[in-house]
């Protein structure tokens, strides 16, 4: 049984549809990279997933349809990290990861000591424990980054979406981030889906790429195949070359000067 | 591969620091005990000084010789202690539960819209009552005379909640069938229509009738002198109840804080949630609106200055907003009592005037550290 499995997920904003008919299976462990140009509904496909907007078709996570479940079952299925997450600046790091315990917390009721526990280890894990009574507001980008992961973490949940994890960081913390992900899915069997937009990047990391374009499939497989010079010229209408280093076989997407035709 | 070496350095899940969860709290009642024991010096002021009535230090002693089981020689004639217990007294709890709610109010509301402008008028809980009251004055006193209930009043408080009916309609049914995101604006959006509305409807109202503009106008600028024990008992199982909610949802407004979308993806229905503590804190801005007029600015100050003092985490915020805007405005309603007396500055004025400057100074205060 896979881990997640998307059975012809569409999603439209009023009469647009912006995904269509997606299906696909990803195994428990595995680290799916979600690429293509924007608008093509990278973030649709998470956020249906994270059941933030109404979908047609069915997303299952281990045989069992989200669809009909409580918002807080759900969230104790997948966690979510947002492109562009709101981080409230005078909130210290523990209650933020605190958060990610809310789906465990019932309507009335406040946090366990087991929750507590959880965060520390979370916190521990991440190499934020030394952070955790810090504001929010007083961290590099970087620290925010794993804050918003721990957050996530916190959850527990067997499938992590993200959405553009790294977009917003230098490549030193790119890197760190994505070797924080690697970590974690060996460490606690974690399924990845993420929205990617570098594609060297997404090519190195993940174990598979799906390319979209327009709402649907372009291309579906390991980078070498999905990271094709023709194929990314036709769907991003860029002029790249692709390289693959002879020492690990690591698919190097560099962009070239002019049109491609 | 750097991460992993930086892992090795750090020790192991076991030997976590714990997170004193004993320290919170300690803070926290802490907090509570301080503001607490503010509130109970604020309310013994606030019955001890006035025009008329027994000498100021007397007060503290006729107050403790009422406690049971307690009797002290306070030299308090019954005259004088009814002065006390009938005039300022309910007068004092008035104020206690109208701060207390306001501030209460604006902290929810600020919370659930992520909008530190808000205030608990924002959707129109204000401008309906004033609405409710100009027309209850419109038809006139000599009509209603003889109803049981002040017809001011129960004007003011229908009205309120009616406009904010009508905002949250509104809202909703523009913001789409997500919900979601974009809600909240779009509420805060209609509030500012709808107010804008029943204001010009409230003018134009009083354009035609100008002789109780002067009555309308007292209205507005909010009082609480003439209280009476009726006025308490009327608005408390509003403010107990919404207080009650409110205070249920302090975890709540904390989730609020990341963002709706990511609210949802923790498992909170937003839109659900954010109309109980929506409901929640109209009832009880309704409720003390309509008895005591508009007294602005304790719903936007007081929980900012908690705030900056306390920090921003609605589990104390909650609580303190109520303790403290309870005690702002008992103290700030003590020179209204004395500064012009016999007539009296309107309170909502002393509430600019004593929270403005207030305000500022804990903005430079903070930025300073």
């Amino acid at each position: 049984m896979s881990a997640l499995e998307f059975d012809a997920v569409s999603v439209s904003y009023s009469k647009r549809r912006v995904v269509d008919s997606f299906s696909d299976r990803v195994e428990s462990g595995e680290w799916l990279g979600i690429i293509g140009p924007n608008g093509a509904g990278k973030s649709s496909l998470l956020r249906a997933a994270a059941g933030l907007v109404g979908f047609e078709g069915e997303v299952r996570v281990g045989g069992a349809a989200l669809s009909p479940m409580a918002a807080a079952t759900r969230a104790r299925q997948v966690a979510y990290v947002a492109q562009d997450p709101l981080i409230p600046d005078d909130m210290s790091v523990f209650d933020y990861v605190l958060l990610g315990r809310t789906p465990y917390v019932g309507y009335f009721g406040t946090e366990s000591v087991d929750d507590r526990t959880a965060v520390v280890q979370v916190l521990d894990r991440l190499r934020l424990g030394d952070f955790a009574t810090r504001m929010l507001g007083s961290m590099s980008g970087g620290e925010r980054q794993r804050a918003v992961l721990a957050r996530a973490l916190a959850q527990e949940a067997p499938v992590l979406l993200l959405d553009e994890p790294t977009s917003a960081l230098d490549i030193g913390h790119q890197q760190q981030a994505l070797e924080l992900v690697t970590e974690l899915r060996q460490h606690s069997g974690l399924t990845v889906v993420s929205a990617m937009h570098d594609l060297t990047l997404a090519g190195t990391y993940t174990d598979r790429l799906v390319l979209l374009d327009e709402g649907a499939v372009s291309a579906s497989g390991s980078a070498a195949d999905v990271l094709t010079a023709e194929r990314l010229g036709e769907v991003f209408h860029v002029c790249v070359t692709v390289d693959v280093d002879p020492a690990d076989g690591a698919v190097i997407v560099v962009p070239r000067r002019g049109f491609p035709v | 591969m750097a991460v992993a070496s930086v892992g090795g350095e750090v020790a192991g899940v076991d030997s976590a620091r714990p997170i004193a969860l004993a320290a919170v709290r300690r803070g926290n009642l802490r907090w509570y005990l301080g503001a607490g024991a503010v509130l109970l010096v604020s309310i013994v002021i606030g019955a001890s000084i006035g025009p008329a009535g027994p000498a100021s230090w007397r007060v503290p002693l006729a107050l403790i010789d009422h406690l049971p089981l307690i009797s002290v020689d306070s030299g308090v004639t019954t005259a004088e202690w009814n002065i006390v217990w009938r005039i300022r007294m309910p007068r004092v709890i008035l104020a206690a539960l109208v701060g207390g709610m306001l501030s209460v109010a604006g902290a929810s509301y600020q919370g659930v819209f992520r909008n530190p402008l808000v205030d608990p008028y924002l959707l129109g809980a204000a401008a309906g009552a004033g609405l409710g009251a100009t027309i209850a004055l419109t038809v006139g006193r000599g009509v209603t005379a003889s109803w049981p209930v002040d017809p001011v009043v129960a004007a003011a408080f229908l009205a309120s909640i009616v406009t904010v009916a009508v905002t949250y309609v509104v809202g909703a049914s523009f913001s789409g069938s997500g919900g979601g995101a974009r809600s909240g604006v779009t509420l805060v959006l209609a509030g500012v229509a709808v107010v804008s509305f029943v204001t010009a409807v409230q003018t134009f109202i009083l354009q035609r009738n100008q002789d109780v503009v002067r009555e309308v106008f007292q209205w507005i600028l909010g009082r609480l002198s003439g209280a009476t024990w009726a006025d308490v008992r009327l608005i408390v199982p509003y403010v107990t109840l919404s207080a009650v909610v409110l205070m249920l949802h302090r975890r709540h407004l904390d989730v609020f804080r990341v963002g709706d979308e990511e609210a949802a993806s923790l498992g909170v229905s937003v839109g659900r949630t954010r109309l109980v503590i929506v409901v929640a804190a109209t009832l009880g801005t309704a409720a003390v609106v309509s008895v005591s007029g508009l007294i602005g600015f304790v719903g936007l100050i007081v929980p900012h200055a908690i705030r900056l003092m306390a920090g921003a985490g609605h589990r104390r915020l909650i609580p303190l907003s109520m303790l403290l805007g309870a005690t702002f405005l008992i103290l700030a309603d003590v020179p209204g009592r004395m500064l012009s007396s016999p007539a009296e500055t309107p309170i909502g004025v002393v509430t600019a005037f004593i929270g403005a400057p207030f305000f500022i100074f804990l903005l430079r205060t903070r930025r300073m550290t």
